[in-house]
């Protein structure tokens, strides 16, 4: 059994809060126009991708899907580079050119949210597949929804890890709707995770809403892939606090009343509470983290609202690496 | 010089490159012990192991993303789609993740890999292992689309292509594995956006891609008997396009011909008569002339497969049309 330090504890509980605090930010400035396209909110579902990335380092890859800030933030992408980009600016991780859908950093691990669902899946196995190439001991997770679990890309991805052995954990973060879609409208099985079966791995569920529960049980999937025993699929039981997108209220569809019950468990409080007991976390400690957290994120939001826009030109660059 | 297959142009620019780069590796369907469904990858699996010459399960757009996150983190894959046909299966990787990548992340990705695939008619294989879909791939930035007509530029283009630092979509013929061609022993390297002018001529200007290079061959050839010389110029590469080649031949014979296998419309033809119009227009003595396949799936009867397919017999017709137009 891999236990939660207190460090690790309270990695995941900062993390968590700026997750918490960057999806609350960008959905008030979004809303008051200053963020052009579109927005979908991790709010809720923080504790998956600070339980799982409290095991990875830079070295280590992950892909996200168009709910990415959580994942990007937990995988050690900064504030400024991120507001940059939602500001499209040439500040931002990818020059404004890439947006909310497309946060990424090669240097940091971090192979791109993306705006295809289920089309990071098959990237991950493909860079576990590199990793394992190379000789090295790092691993690729995927993150990705109860919707990508029915796209081919999904399949396939985790059929071809499987059958090589590659070192990938692929994280399903069953938030219950399909865009708007109910999961048990668009697939008969209860559990993601018993797909894993048919694929010769590992499928276990855990409850999205305990980063402990999270971080161990992605713990001992890490460690197995980094062990070279092959990948397992995780499916992380969650839900979006928010509708789909920031703008979709979730009344058509069931969601405003099923949300009622997961935010009595929301983690953010939990987690604390559960701190709070083991004398790791005081009151004012989480005051002092809001703190420091706001603090930084005015500066990014002031560094980003300053910054340029890219160049016209800038439009023609990065197509290819040379012509 | 020594003559050997396109089909072992191909196995030799691989076998080379993984030679010299270690981060070079194959995968793609029955390319291991079977060697390819048009034998492309024999003998290597037994030189390089099955690490680095995998076979993969059918699953085509895992193929493509598996070759896309292995690059990302730094290796340089060069993935098998068996026929082009099955690229539209692996369409969201091909288009919308190895293609964008580079520009969404803001520049900072490695997206070094090779999807090398084969496409065409002439061996009754019907509608979904006989197309000619390269004006796909040329249309979507982020791509570089190569495509050979002979064994040594086959050969040297792959190297080439591997090499490159960014995905490069290259498509061979399945009527041109079994063609013999002079490759030099020695090691070549072809640049990528380099046409070549095979035959030189005065009259008029054929530009063909892949097939339909040896078939304008033969036809100016016999063109030549009633004094009438064509310049034949095979781009070699779709993009990056060497337009300077193309514009000057069109400035020089005032006439312009191209020919694919691909259905007309919306044809890679299209954008070279749009190239011409507008850049040598004054120098045009006659309407742009396009010789393709009939616009209808390829059908498996022999007899209707040749005759949708053009050949050279088209691209003599193509160019007598052309003349009487003064």
């Amino acid at each position: 059994m891999i236990r939660l330090t207190k460090v690790k504890s309270l990695w995941i509980y900062e993390t968590m809060v700026r997750i918490r605090r960057f999806e609350e930010r960008s959905i008030e400035l979004f809303q008051a126009g200053e963020l052009p396209g579109f927005l979908h909110a991790y709010i809720g579902e923080e504790a998956v991708a600070a339980g799982v990335c409290a095991h990875l380092t830079p070295k280590d890859q992950i892909t996200s899907t168009h709910r990415g800030h959580g994942h990007m933030i937990a995988k050690g992408l900064e504030y400024k580079g991120m507001f940059a980009e939602l500001y499209a600016r040439a500040t931002g991780y990818c020059k404004g050119k890439g947006g909310s859908m497309h946060i990424a950093d090669q240097d940091l691990g971090a192979l791109g949210a993306n705006g295809i669902v289920g089309g990071g899946i098959p990237i991950a196995t493909g860079a576990a597949l590199g990793l394992q190439l190379k000789g090295e001991k790092h691993v690729a997770v995927s993150f990705f929804g109860d919707g990508a679990s029915n796209e081919g890309a999904f399949h396939e991805g985790i059929n071809i890890a499987a059958t090589w052995k590659l070192p990938a954990v692929f994280v399903c973060e069953n938030n219950g709707f399909a865009e708007s879609t109910p999961r048990a409208t668009h697939q008969a099985v209860q559990d993601i995770a018993d797909r894993a079966k048919a694929y010769g791995m590992p499928g276990i569920v855990v409850d999205g809403m305990d980063p402990q529960a999270v971080y161990e049980v992605a713990g001992e999937a890490i460690a197995r892939a980094r062990k070279g025993r092959g990948p397992t699929l995780i499916e992380a039981k969650t839900m979006r606090f928010l509708g789909h997108y920031v703008g979709d209220p979730g009344t058509a569809y069931g969601h405003d009343k099923e949300v009622g019950k997961w935010l009595k468990r929301d983690p953010l409080i939990t987690f604390a509470e559960t701190l709070k007991q083991k004398k790791w976390l005081s009151k004012k400690s989480i005051e002092a983290i809001h703190a420091i957290v706001n603090n930084e994120m005015e500066e990014a939001i002031e560094f980003a609202r300053k910054s340029p826009e890219p160049d016209l030109d800038d439009a023609m660059t990065d197509i290819y690496a040379s012509v | 010089m020594r003559e050997i297959l396109y089909r072992e142009a191909i196995i030799e620019a691989m076998d080379e490159e993984m030679a010299r780069d270690d981060s070079v590796f194959l995968l793609g369907e029955d390319i291991a012990e079977f060697g390819g469904s048009y034998k492309t990858t024999v003998g290597l699996l037994s030189k390089y192991g099955a690490e680095r010459v995998r076979n993969t399960p059918i699953s085509e757009q895992g193929i493509i993303g598996a070759a896309l996150g292995a690059a990302l983190v730094g290796m340089r894959p060069v993935a098998e789609l068996m026929y082009i046909d099955f690229s539209a299966v692996a369409m969201d990787q091909i288009v919308n993740q190895v293609a964008k990548v580079r520009y969404m992340f803001g520049g900072k990705a490695n997206t070094s890999l090779v999807i090398r695939t084969q496409g065409g008619a002439g061996r009754s294989s019907a509608a979904q292992h006989a197309q000619s879909l390269e004006a796909w791939f040329v249309h979507v930035p982020g791509l570089k689309v190569v495509m050979p007509s002979s064994a040594r530029d086959a050969k040297g283009l792959l190297k080439a292509a591997i090499r490159d630092d960014d995905p490069v979509f290259f498509i061979e013929h399945k009527l041109l594995y079994l063609e013999r061609g002079i490759v030099p022993e020695e090691e070549e390297v072809i640049p990528i956006g380099v046409a070549e002018v095979k035959k030189e001529g005065k009259d008029l200007t054929i530009v063909a891609t892949s097939s339909m290079v040896g078939k304008s061959l033969v036809a100016a050839e016999e063109l030549e008997k009633e004094g009438v010389r064509c310049e034949v110029i095979d781009p070699r590469t779709l993009f990056p396009l060497d337009t300077e080649t193309i514009l000057a031949s069109v400035r020089k014979t005032g006439r312009l011909l191209i020919t694919h296998e691909a259905v007309q419309r919306c044809g890679w033809g299209a954008e070279i008569a749009a190239l011409a119009a507008k850049e040598a227009f004054d120098y045009l003595d006659a309407p742009i002339e396009r010789v393709c396949a009939k616009e209808t799936p390829v059908p498996f009867s022999p007899k209707l497969e040749s005759y949708v397919i053009p050949d050279k017999d088209d691209v003599i017709a193509g160019v007598r049309g052309m003349l009487e137009t003064v």
